[in-house]
């Protein structure tokens, strides 16, 4: 296996004010792979990925980032090494896609007016290519839906030309088309060597795409794995409770998960 | 057709902006209460004779001209960076609290006769205004700084809190005054740009032009900011420093135009918008756009204000209201419908 790319060592987090806080978690990713982060809402998931991309502070522990100290980065290196895509990413202003997309080229450029160059016009074309958004260059990120949004976002993100790619809950309110869509272009950027981690609650997606799972649970790690030892029934009731059920894709072999009967009559006795 | 903003496109509409306010600058000082004859203006200003008309172009219309146009392009320019820092389209400079700690400093000055002063080029109303503005950004600076940045939240609750504590500050002081001095009072809180020569002009340029070169620097951070904080930080912005710096920027500049023109509303809420439906959200654009069309519409609605009750005059912040209310409501309106 690679070197890790990313790696993030013990970290703890407490919100200021808060009682919850993220207990010692840590996870590696290296070039190749995806990495998908799971738990129930509130288990700390997007606090881990702020952390890992530097977005908040870690209270203990340390992030290296290509094998040296994120405190050692200024932001604009981090963004040369780390694209970090945040959940509902939404401007107030009609940019157009390629606007959009060319925002992701901001850590290398100079400061000031920070004119686009022919090579950053390439890598533009290149990003909207990759995610099979060029032909909605010049559409107006209000006019599209939420699939094109989400790959015009995961395209400015490809724009910084990361090694690292940190997605938080990236296929959210996407039907299962736009989700497969997004998942496909990830796993062909892992294939040119990019490291991946996708915070998300679609444990099928996971199982189908990422090769390691880290499980999350009221704030520290749960357990971390392969699909196959990770979604099992025990585990995964341990974490969200009674009511899976987990069989093996008739065709790829990987675990899917079910709701199964007994928890749907019990949502119907409780509504 | 491509959107991006080359350095071609940026010169291209920069340069139609500043040529259109250019013209309105070389143009509106000859109209006013008394008509002026351009073939004078010109004699004069380029002979050694010096005659009526040129003098009163040179040294009365011009720098009230340069005056409005300069606290109109702040002010706007101020705007366009607020309504991308506080996430707030109706964001203006005056949410921070400034048009109420500047009028509560000037009304100060002015319930003193005593205090009606000079000092090099201040005048000591603009000294206490501000004095006033400056201990606003101070105190916004206070309550809003957090170990993680700038609560957003926390700046525009500070800034209506003040408001509203300047303006009862404001009524009690009115309400102990001799009423003579009320007159006065009003008249500079409803803003006015009536200078008499360069000197008020330039005890403004040591505050608006530190201040609005804070903001020019970080147009584009600003597109990144307008993504949401974390976005930006993903994307490689410091955005504690840019909103520190802008808030700076943005306090140091309306507090130099609000010193001298008193609280002139409107211009940093409907320009900003204007400029993104003319040229594109760009704010590498947006925000030197937002200065040129900003000083030529409130040169523009300084003309009006003296002229449509001539000879005497109106304040120029009734103008901008009654054109700028409209305004805004129609790209309310029109925005709502796309």
């Amino acid at each position: 296996m690679n070197a890790p790319l990313l790696s993030v060592e013990k970290v703890t987090y407490r919100y200021p004010g808060a009682e919850w806080q993220l207990l010692p978690a840590s996870l590696s990713v290296a070039p190749g792979e995806i990495l998908a982060v799971l738990g129930p809402n509130g288990s700390g998931k997007s606090t881990l990925l702020k952390l890992a991309a530097g977005v908040l502070k870690p209270d203990e522990g340390r992030v290296f980032l290509a094998g040296r100290d994120l405190k050692l980065f200024k932001r604009r290196e981090t963004a040369k090494v780390l694209g970090y895509l945040p959940q509902d990413a939404e401007s107030r202003f009609d940019y157009s896609v390629e606007e959009v997309v060319a925002m992701g080229r901001f850590a290398h450029l100079g400061g000031g007016l920070a004119f686009l160059r022919a090579y950053d016009l390439e890598v533009i074309a290149r990003s909207l290519k990759q995610t099979e958004t060029d032909g909605l260059r010049y559409r107006r990120l209000s006019r599209l839906s939420g699939g094109e949004r989400q790959r015009v976002l995961l395209a400015s993100v490809i724009a910084q030309e990361p090694q690292v790619l940190l997605l938080d809950e990236p296929t959210t309110a996407l039907d299962v088309h736009h989700q497969m869509r997004l998942f496909s272009i990830l796993t062909d950027l892992v294939q040119r060597g990019l490291a991946v981690v996708v915070v998300t609650h679609d444990l099928n997606l996971a199982s189908l795409f990422s090769r390691r799972i880290l499980l999350l649970k009221e704030g520290c790690i749960h357990c971390e794995g392969t699909p196959k030892t990770v979604l099992t029934k025990k585990v995964l009731g341990e974490v969200y409770g009674d009511g899976v059920e987990v069989i093996s894709h008739p065709t790829l072999g990987c675990p899917v998960v079910l709701p199964t009967i007994s928890a749907l009559r019990q949502k119907e006795g409780t509504s | 057709m491509t959107a991006l903003l080359t350095r071609r496109r940026f010169v291209l509409v920069l340069g139609a902006y500043a040529a259109s306010s250019a013209a309105i600058v070389v143009v509106t000082p000859f109209f006013g209460s008394e008509g002026l004859d351009f073939s004078e203006v010109f004699t004069g200003l380029f002979s050694t004779q010096s005659g009526i008309d040129a003098d009163i172009f040179l040294f009365h219309r011009l720098p009230r001209v340069f005056l409005a146009f300069l606290v109109g392009g702040a002010l706007a320019m101020c705007g366009a960076a607020l309504q991308v820092v506080l996430k707030n389209p109706l964001a203006e400079p005056f949410i921070l609290g400034i048009a109420g700690s500047g009028s509560l400093g000037a009304v100060a000055a002015l319930s003193v006769p005593g205090l009606l002063l000079h000092l090099g080029p201040f005048s000591s109303v603009q000294l206490f205004s501000l004095a006033g503005c400056l201990a606003c950004i101070w105190a916004i600076h206070r309550f809003a700084s957090t170990t993680m940045g700038v609560s957003v939240t926390a700046i525009l609750l500070a800034g209506v809190t003040i408001n509203i504590l300047c303006g009862a500050a404001i009524l009690l002081m009115r309400y102990l005054v001799s009423p003579h001095l009320l007159i006065a009072m009003d008249r500079w809180m409803m803003g006015g740009l009536d200078i008499v020569g360069y000197r008020d002009l330039l005890s403004l340029l040591p505050l608006i032009v530190p201040g609005l070169a804070l903001l020019a620097v970080h147009g584009s951070a600003l597109n990144q900011l307008s993504f949401g904080e974390e976005m930006a930080m993903g994307r490689g912005v410091d955005v504690s420093a840019v909103q520190k710096q802008v808030l700076l920027g943005t306090g140091l500049a309306a507090a130099a135009a609000v010193s001298l023109a008193g609280p002139i509303g409107f211009v940093g809420l409907i320009v900003p918008h204007g400029v993104r439906r003319f040229s594109g959200v760009d704010h590498r654009l947006v925000l030197p756009g937002s200065f040129c069309l900003g000083g030529a519409f409130l040169t523009v609605c300084d003309l009006v204000a003296r002229t449509v009750v001539a000879p005497t005059e109106m304040p120029v912040g009734i103008i901008t209201a009654i054109v700028g209310g409209p305004i805004f409501l129609r790209i309310l309106v029109k925005k709502n419908r796309d």
